[in-house]
């Protein structure tokens, strides 16, 4: 076995198949069709695709950390987050506790 | 017969196709990156491709979990882009050629490549965006395409070993096309990035540097790693490098830079952009 990478979940047979709701769920996304449905009644929307709790919950409270625990992965659930107008930089200041801001500007400091 | 006139390789992030459609080429944020395309408009007029071979990777449009091809390629002549979610324009349709692509497939089944063949497909900002940098002006892009879609999202992926081999079998698979074809290898993806997770906003301009370096003379030292080693070096979204190395290995033994690019940050990625050239 390989040694796990601190903050990252790979998305392997064991994710894929515990998250395959959900990920079906955000790839409906793409048409812009199921992101209006999706707005005018969430619970309904995730109940269709068969959500378990936690991942209803997760979707509930926009919470990414908690998406990608549930099986979600980053490239579908950017779909979800789409839906609000976040960019993955929003996503990573969420996932990484900070300001978006601060995020850009840890990222800049990279560069220098 | 045809021909391969090089290779480019380049990220693909989907903030540069919301900088383009917005026209924001020449502010401070996109200067570095956008700036290093003149070069390779250039180097374009001079080479002149009719054919671009476009190995990338889907990130949900295409394909879902249901169906996840390790190897993907396009069999068509036309591909269309779609609504990804997120609010990036949609692009005109793509041109492809089928007989091309089917001379590609029947060349790399022969060589043991087991592909899954579409003769429709979707092609996401992986594809579009790469393009778009390479053509800006034209309204659609001008030359034939020829979509190859590499599994980079669910593990496991192909090794970046398997990858090597896959890319110079691709580059016999071109050369023995019959027709005079001026053929473009076109990488994309990369370079070191993270979207998910605490780990989030990695990047590591040391495996980078090596990666550009070892894209000119040893692509053989990208293909000892293994995936999981290539998460750990360049993030979970940095492998798709395996796009670049199977570009590369398309070109055959020795090539010559002609033109390179590194920048931090654009969006969440290091941005690199190479163009190579085989040497005779």
């Amino acid at each position: 076995m390989n040694a796990p990478i601190p903050g990252t979940t790979l998305f392997d047979g064991a994710q894929a198949r515990k998250g395959y709701a959900l990920n079906k769920m955000c790839f409906s996304f793409n048409a812009a069709d199921n992101r209006a449905e999706f707005l005018r009644d969430e619970d309904a929307y995730c109940r269709k695709y068969g959500l378990n709790d936690a991942q209803h919950a997760a979707i509930r409270r926009r919470n990414v950390l908690d998406l990608i625990e549930a099986g979600g992965n980053i490239y579908y659930l950017a779909k979800f987050a789409g839906i609000f107008g976040l960019s993955v930089q929003d996503v990573g200041a969420q996932q990484t506790g900070m300001p978006v801001e601060k995020f850009k500007a840890m990222l800049a400091a990279r560069g220098r | 017969m045809a021909r391969i006139v090089g290779a480019v390789t380049t990220s693909h992030i989907p903030a540069i196709g919301s900088a383009i459609a917005k026209g924001l080429q020449e502010e401070p944020y996109w200067k570095p990156f956008f700036g290093a395309f003149g070069a390779v408009h250039a180097w374009l007029d001079r080479v002149r491709p009719d054919a671009v071979v476009v190995v990338y990777n889907d990130h949900g449009l295409q394909f879902f979990l249901d169906n996840m091809p390790t190897f993907a390629v396009g069999a068509a002549d036309v591909y269309r882009n779609a609504d990804e979610g997120w609010g990036l324009p949609t692009q005109p349709p793509y041109r492809g050629d089928a007989a091309l692509s089917w001379h590609l497939v029947e060349s790399l089944v022969a060589e043991e490549f087991d592909l899954t063949t579409c003769q429709e497909m979707l092609v996401d900002h992986a594809f579009t965006v790469p393009l778009k940098l390479l053509w800006p002006g034209a309204p659609a892009c001008p030359v034939a395409t020829v979509p190859v879609a590499v599994n980079t999202i669910q593990h496991p992926l192909p090794t970046p070993a398997r990858c090597l081999k896959f890319g110079r079998a691709l580059g016999r698979a071109i050369a023995s096309y019959p027709q005079d074809l001026k053929v473009l290898l076109l990488g994309t993806g990369g370079l070191s990035h993270q979207l998910d997770g605490t780990r989030a906003g990695f990047i590591n301009r040391g495996f980078d540097e090596m990666c550009m370096a070892a894209m000119v003379d040893a692509p053989d030292a990208l293909a000892r790693y293994s995936i999981h080693q290539l998460v750990e070096a360049a993030g979970t979204q940095g492998v798709e490098v395996l796009n670049w190395l199977i570009a590369r290995a398309a070109l055959g033994g020795r090539v010559e830079k002609v033109h390179s690019n590194y920048h931090i940050p654009i969006s969440n990625t290091a941005s690199g952009l190479m163009v190579l050239e085989n040497s005779y």
